[in-house]
């Protein structure tokens, strides 16, 4: 059942916010360590949360989404709740305080399951860097869920939870959302508000949704959305109700096919799933241009420097000094910060922080981290001539369904291009999407729909339209069926 | 024959703004507070938290800049300085780098052998940083966060000054300036107000300048004026003896009264600086300025030249009038109330209140004789009811038991003797009792009279118009 479908049914009197949270917890308990979906479950707080929710819906009160069960991902500071953003550094770490989002979700009665696995400080592709160990995909336990949000992807395809949040930076919403056949939704930098989600690169986060359709996507974008004045950067543009703009038609809509996004190293099975979507498409009414984006095939090497060197700055408050990890018996500062910081820090994240460090150099900073902004901007040029002509963009998500677990792990640049087509839209702060568009050896693949800024609404309701004419979506991994 | 050297120095003022909250978070900025209860989340840096720019620094720091004459950047930025240090919570400190808010302004100082202009390079807005404990904690430091997050306003002046006098006029200046523009209560024992000073020598002519060093963290005017008058011995004594200056960063003991090195270039934080992502570019709108501007009080240096010219006063003590808001307002009290007499006003202020405040280590808003106390014993002199000297007594007294002049003049008795002819008794008895004065006086020693005029101002216990004693005495004495 969907978010939406539980959410009529408990206001249908079906059944009450208690039996379905009662229900996911049960099973997490049988699946959640296969899978080790969740670092964190919270059934005490879930049973309260959804005995409050009940008290709602009997008195007439709440909204769609009030009684339906959910689960964070690690990066959201959870009052109370350990938030380890999948480090060791956070091992120790409960928050006392609650991220907007999920106060957001909190107030509209969302009941919290727990906390999910991730990558560790959602610096990572498959979901191995976590300090709690790797998410399996739930469709083939030798294979990687994604990431960084794999936790929340694995735990949303395998019913664990009925939607779950996220996290995207280069892609980890719907890189994961793609290889776990879910509905993945990043929406434009600043529509929702970063306030209490740890940092990993400032200008690129932003947090969203891994659904399993795009109705529950609008839902619960909807509650998460709006300007937060904790956060600079959150946009004070208002909120449209998401749900009710998913009927819109396809006739007419202008989608653009990014050219460089067909080249080398896209997989045969994914690219023909994501030509019948276009197909698809095209039988619905829209009109389908290939065009080139000559700068995007640079987003890679652009969002490797930028990403660390806000990563380096960002992390540098875990020092062991008033939170998280420190190290036993430091000799004096040096020994305490070194120590903390290379027993709380896993390689990934050491990685960046050090080539973070080195591209904001003296003497360095302007080879790399200027003329990675100086990319930056011809990126987001390319993408609003692009919105000039078409309405979306679309691609595929990926460029190979999921790969298996350790194949990559040794080699961080083959790791890295696997966000080769997801990193653009961060880079330009524009909303995207990945819904499922086939399985490919049963595996499933996604197709992105990128969008210009604040046009949440067009995207969802482009997913809407495809998720009404196809059941890929409806799929579940035949071991959670 | 030695070389003339010549001292360059520039000054880095740090100036806490005054605003009620930090400049990225809702905490106070009250001082003396417990260690740690003035710091919330975003003060210490826990994760997922963020800053959000309080508007009233913003406000602070336009003012200062439209009172230096400076551009007021349209767009600012701020940006990351990255270092570790235990009382830096976010392992960097927000700050301006490469466009600050306040760039190109000058100020004029006033030296004995005329005005000067110093040039001000820029002013930025950063916060502050925590500060580390280290005493009664055994082996352990102690942290207090109290203070990270403080706003601040670093204002760079450009290599203009000359000498450690005019570091400490500039100084002044801005000192004088922040507190007219209440952006900063100037209180340096409390760290509001204190200054690194970039300190070089060269050859007098050079047009280059000598290798600098800088000296940090100098909170009392004292302490700059020895730090740099000890630097720029120790520089030429170095290139005298054939050696060079290292640049360096340098600690002054003010307990010994020497300069320390602290770190040296190589040793120096590359500080990875780059535009924080968490604060979008500052934008000012024309509005916002203007509205600054007609809210500006009137400027030291305004005030100084209308009191000069309104008033007649010399250009020295207009300066001293005016250097600080609250004694030039007290100035300007006195004066309305006593319709005039600038120059008896101006005395009495800078003369005996000041010395009395210095005295009692009082601000001028603590006077026990207010403006309209003192203007009540000022018009005691200018109507003849004492003499200038019994005044000093009367204001003593005024200071003492705060009460109005009137009421110790009647109380004490101190009105002043105008009847003629109790002058002459006076003067008559005083001769008599000293003839032999009298005697040498009248055979030629005209410097007597000064000692006739001491015994009869004495018999009268000080209360017979000196005026008219003077007329009489050379009168009678003449015989």
């Amino acid at each position: 059942m969907t978010a939406a479908e539980i959410g009529r049914g408990l206001r249908a009197g079906k059944f009450t916010s208690i039996e379905v949270t009662r229900h996911f917890l049960e099973r997490i308990d049988h699946a959640g360590k296969q899978l080790n979906a969740f670092i964190t479950v919270t059934p005490e707080r879930a049973m309260a949360d959804a005995k409050r929710a009940d008290a709602r819906i009997a008195r007439g009160e709440g909204g769609p989404l009030t009684g339906v069960p959910l689960a964070h991902k690690d990066i959201f500071c959870t009052e109370g709740v350990l938030t380890s953003c999948g480090s060791r550094m956070l091992s120790n770490f409960v928050s006392p305080y609650d991220a907007t989002v999920v106060e957001r979700l909190a107030v509209a009665g969302m009941v919290m399951l727990g906390k999910t696995n991730m990558d560790e400080f959602a610096m990572g592709s498959s979901n191995e860097t976590s300090w709690y160990g790797p998410v399996r995909n739930p469709w083939d336990g030798s294979k990687v869920p994604g990431g960084s949000s794999g936790g929340s992807a694995a735990a949303v395809a395998a019913r664990l939870a009925p939607v779950a949040t996220g996290t995207d930076t280069g892609g980890s919403i719907r890189q994961p959302g793609a290889l776990t056949g879910l509905t993945g939704f990043k929406p434009t930098y600043g529509r929702v508000s970063r306030y209490g989600m740890v940092a990993f690169a400032s200008s690129l986060d932003q947090a969203g949704v891994l659904a399993q359709s795009a109705e529950d996507a609008a839902l619960v974008l909807g509650l998460m959305a709006g300007h937060d004045a904790r956060d600079s950067t959150s946009v004070a543009v208002p909120v449209p109700d998401y749900a009710a703009g998913l009927g819109r038609s396809m006739k007419g809509l202008r989608i653009g096919v990014i050219r460089e996004f067909f080249g080398e190293g896209l997989e045969e099975g994914t690219g023909r799933a994501v030509r019948t979507a276009l197909e698809g498409f095209s039988a619905m009414g829209a009109t389908i241009v290939e065009l080139s984006l000559p700068n995007l095939p640079l987003s890679v090497p652009t969002y490797y420097v930028v990403a660390p060197a806000e990563c380096s700055s960002n992390l540098s408050r875990f020092d062991g000094v008033r939170f998280g990890h420190r190290c036993k018996d430091p000799r004096d500062l040096l020994d305490m910060y070194k120590r903390s910081r290379g027993e709380g820090f896993g390689a990934e994240v050491k990685r960046r922080i050090m080539t973070g460090t080195y591209v904001l150099s003296a003497g360095y900073y302007d080879a790399y981290y200027l003329k990675a902004q100086k990319v930056r901007s011809l990126i987001n040029e390319d993408f609003r001539r692009a919105f000039s002509e078409v309405d979306v963009l679309m691609g595929p998500t990926t460029p190979t369904p999921a790969f298996a677990i350790g194949a990559k792990v040794d080699d961080p640049i083959t790791m890295y291009l696997n966000d080769i087509y997801t990193i653009g839209a961060n880079l330009a702060g524009l909303p995207a999407v990945s819904v499922p568009c086939g399985l490919v050896d049963g595996l499933p693949v996604g197709l992105q729909i990128i969008g210009p800024h604040f046009a949440e609404e067009r995207l969802l309701a482009a997913a809407h339209a495809w998720q009404l004419m196809t059941d890929w979506h409806r799929r579940l991994p035949p071991l959670f069926a | 024959m030695s070389i003339e050297w010549e001292t360059v120095i520039g000054l880095e003022i740090h100036a806490q703004l005054a605003t009620r909250s930090k400049i990225f978070s809702g905490s106070s900025t009250a001082y003396g507070a417990t260690p740690n209860v003035q710091a919330n989340l975003v003060d210490l840096g826990y994760p997922g938290v963020l800053p959000v720019l309080n508007r009233e620094a913003v406000r602070m720091a336009v003012c200062f800049g439209l009172a230096i004459g400076a551009r007021i950047a349209r767009r600012s930025i701020f940006a990351r300085k990255n270092y570790f240090y235990p009382d830096l919570p976010k392992g960097y400190q927000i700050s301006q780098y490469e466009q600050p808010i306040v760039e190109g302004g000058s100020v004029e100082i006033w030296l004995p052998d005329g005005a000067r202009r110093i040039g001000i390079t820029r002013a930025h807005l950063e916060e502050d940083a925590g500060k580390s404990l280290h005493e009664g904690l055994g082996k352990q430091s102690g942290i207090d966060l109290n203070r990270a997050g403080t706003p601040l306003l670093e204002i760079v002046s450009e290599p203009d000054m000359r000498s450690a006098r005019e570091a400490i006029a500039y100084m002044k200046k801005i000192h004088t300036l922040v507190r007219y523009l209440e952006i900063c209560d100037g209180n340096m024992q409390e760290g509001s107000f204190r200054c690194d000073a970039n300190v070089s020598v060269r050859h007098k002519g050079r047009h280059e300048y000598g290798t600098r060093c800088e000296i940090k963290n100098l909170n009392s005017f004292r302490f700059v004026e020895r730090a740099i008058n000890y630097e720029v011995a120790r520089q030429i004594e170095m290139l005298e003896g054939g050696g060079s200056v290292v640049q360096e960063t340098r600690l002054f003991d003010s307990d010994r009264n020497e300069t320390r090195p602290m770190r040296s270039k190589e040793e120096a934080n590359d500080y990875r600086y780059f535009p924080d992502p968490d604060l979008l570019p500052l934008s000012l709108d024309e509005e916002f300025i203007e509205q600054i501007r007609s809210a500006l009080p009137e400027l030291p240096d305004q005030k100084a030249v209308r009191f000069a010219h309104d008033h007649g006063l010399s250009g020295y003590d207009a300066g001293v009038l005016t250097a600080s808001r609250d004694l030039a307002d007290y100035y300007e009290a006195v004066v309305a109330l006593l319709g005039g007499e600038a120059k008896l006003a101006a005395n009495w202020v800078m003369g005996d209140l000041s010395g009395f405040l210095n005295r009692d280590n009082r601000e001028i808003g603590q006077s026990p004789v207010g403006a309209k106390q003192l203007a009540g014993l000022l018009a005691r002199i200018v109507d003849n009811t004492i003499s200038g000297k019994i005044a000093k007594e009367v204001f003593e007294a005024m200071w003492e038991d705060r009460s109005d002049a009137d009421a110790i003049i009647e109380a004490k008795g101190l009105r002043q003797i105008t009847d003629t002819s109790a002058i002459e008794r006076v003067i008559t008895e005083v001769m008599t009792a000293n003839p032999a004065q009298l005697a040498d006086y009248r055979s030629g020693k005209d410097k007597l009279f000064g000692f006739f005029v001491g015994q009869v101002m004495k018999a009268s216990g000080g209360k017979a118009n000196p005026a008219q004693v003077n007329e009489l005495l050379r009168k009678m004495l003449a015989g």
